[in-house]
């Protein structure tokens, strides 16, 4: 808590690197080949996810996650990942029950909304097993933003005189103009992302209806990028509709298509968000033994998304949840 | 200091009480939970022009039902543009943005509030809380902030265990001093009793009006710091039933809020 006057230090700790000439040596290697991106969900993580990676997820916690990819992750029993929490909220409930993090920055974790907060992600921070640095869904977002521009740091106007300032990476600085006092935000540059879009061709060429949330710089800023989307299209289809288009193919590593793959998350224009599932989530995480036998259910005795779907109602269910969303097509 | 009256529960009170703080034609970003309802409230009453945009990226949608995430698709029903949360809280870094409505965990007499950790760990705390999300950019970028809470004296302390989000921070100059943007701060904090504001100068928490049947010795007992007491201290308005019928039936026909117990 802030004494009167004290003038705060931060100490958070910065779990990657904002050099930007570390990034562009990066980017300059990175391939702008036009080719066939398609590939399975598993070998997008088995290639691209290694453990001990700095990991960012599109979406906003509940609305247009990667789903499979997050579920994958946990199947393949990835470790020791990093992770960006700009509300993170299913998809930091699945990483954690596998105990894939060991390191987050946070500015949203553990609470799922107006559902309540989750049990199993409470003990998993309260037992040490995370180092956090704190941030705010803004600073978060611009730092994905000062990546996005090459640039190593942007100032804010936030977050100063709070404790989030003294346990976050951020530090103070005077700009050089006005003399006025800042937060200065350091860039964050993913090993790698996932984002779930509408629609995608075979190269990576992405398209997302509705609000982007941080998606357009966090797909600039992550090394690696892997797409999933609820249908591949063709590149004529992208093109007849360009302006919608937020990701353009060479920022993209693979290309998974997969159906519902936001569930029970919901997907703007496809289908609402799965209530019943995630209440399940938050009861069964309740006693540790509990959440295995789940995790054991609907991730380790599955063998992709599909099965786990399968599970839980297949198209019967993604029916009902297509009825249930307002803006459905 | 008691369910009042029969024709409306404390949730119903406070979500009346809040959506006439919201002035028409003015901008907010607003949460889910009791401060989207207190703003639908609002824009079906006295506020109809009041523009609410969510920090995930909706500006001005048509509100049909009470989101669950400040994403989801009941925030994209009608919207005027789907843009992003830089969109959003740059709007609020420039000052085009009047209000943010939030709830809180912890809340100190400056309007300081905590929703990151109980305990005195950082890195090992006794309860783990979400952390900020939007609410420390947004209470630092809107001109008012707004904030809605049960009250007792486990949420209204002397000392926070985490100072999340801004209010006041220190007393009267220090957000400024902190290099926060001059001009902003805590309006009003709507809880189970009263209706709170600040005091002009020393910035702390003045009890505006007491809700029916409150009397200031239940303020006195469910607050951890000393509460400043307006002179005169009326009784807030109850809700008409107007309001109780638009709540009821146009805002949470499914009493997800208003259903809930305070």
């Amino acid at each position: 808590m802030l004494e009167s006057g004290e003038s705060i230090v931060p100490q958070g700790e910065l779990f990657s690197s904002p050099d930007v000439e570390a990034a562009r040596a990066f980017f300059a290697q990175k391939s702008r080949a036009l080719i066939d991106k398609r590939m399975t969900v598993r070998e997008a993580v088995s290639r691209f996810v290694h453990d001990g990676a700095y990991f960012a997820s599109g979406g906003f916690g509940g609305v247009r996650i990667s789903t499979a990819v997050l579920h994958e992750i946990v199947r393949q029993r990835k470790t020791r990942l990093g992770l960006s929490g700009h509300t993170a909220t299913h998809d930091f409930q699945i990483l954690v029950a596998g105990k894939c993090i060991d390191r987050c920055d946070i500015a949203y974790v553990v609470g799922l909304e107006r559902r309540g907060l989750s049990p199993n992600a409470r003990r998993y921070l309260e037992s040490g097993a995370v180092r956090m640095t704190e941030w705010s869904n803004a600073t978060l977002g611009w730092r994905y933003k000062a990546a996005a521009m090459g640039l190593p740091f942007l100032p804010a106007r936030s977050v100063l005189g709070t404790d989030v300032f003294r346990y976050s990476a951020a530090k103070e600085m005077t700009c050089p103009f006005t003399g006025q006092k800042l937060l200065a935000i350091p860039a964050l540059f993913p090993d790698v992302g996932v984002i779930h879009v509408h629609r995608a061709d075979q190269y990576g060429n992405s398209q997302v209806d509705g609000i982007d949330i941080a998606d357009h710089d966090m797909a600039r800023a992550c090394k690696r990028l892997i797409v999933t989307t609820e249908r591949i299209v063709s590149t004529e289809e992208i093109r007849a509709n360009p302006s919608r288009t937020s990701i353009p193919y060479w920022l993209v590593d693979a290309v998974c298509e997969v159906r519902y793959g936001s569930y029970p998350g919901n997907m703007p224009y496809e289908y609402y968000s799965d209530e019943d599932h995630l209440a399940e989530w938050l009861e069964v995480e309740k006693d540790e033994a509990g959440l295995q036998a789940f995790l054991d259910k609907y991730i380790f005795g599955t063998r992709d998304f599909q099965e786990y779907l399968e599970l839980k109602g297949g198209e019967t269910r993604m029916g009902e949840l297509g009825e249930m969303e307002p803006l459905k097509r | 200091m008691s369910e009042a009256n029969p024709r409306y529960n404390l949730m119903e009170l406070m979500v009346c009480v809040a959506a006439r703080q919201l002035e028409d034609g003015k901008t907010a970003v607003i949460g889910t939970g009791m401060p989207l309802a207190a703003a639908m409230l609002a824009q079906k009453t006295t506020a109809p022009n009041l523009i609410v945009m969510f920090e995930a990226g909706s500006i001005a949608p048509t509100l049909i039902k009470l989101p669950v995430s400040v994403a989801d698709s009941y925030t994209h029903t009608g919207a005027i543009m789907h843009s992003s949360m830089d969109e959003i809280m740059e709007s609020c870094q420039r000052g085009l943005v009047d209000y943010t409505f939030l709830g809180g965990a912890q809340i100190d007499m400056y309007g300081n509030i905590n929703t990151s950790m109980i305990g005195t760990d950082f890195q090992h705390p006794k309860v783990r809380l979400p952390g900020s999300g939007g609410a420390n950019d947004l209470a630092s970028l809107c001109w008012k902030t707004l904030v809605i809470t049960p009250h007792d004296q486990r949420r209204f302390v002397r000392r926070l265990d985490f100072l999340t989000t801004p209010g006041y921070l220190t007393g009267p100059g220090a957000r400024e001093a902190a290099g926060l943007p001059a001009g902003g701060g805590p309006y009003k904090v709507i809880t189970t009793l009263a209706l709170i504001g600040f005091h002009p100068q020393s910035k702390r928490m003045q009890a505006e009006s007491l809700h029916p049947g409150v009397s200031r010795q239940d303020v006195v007992d469910n607050t951890d710091f000393k509460m400043l007491f307006a002179d005169p201290l009326p009784v807030t308005p109850e809700p008409t039933e107007a309001e109780l019928r638009i709540l009821r039936e146009e805002v949470d026909p499914q009493g997800f809020i208003i259903g809930k117990q305070a």
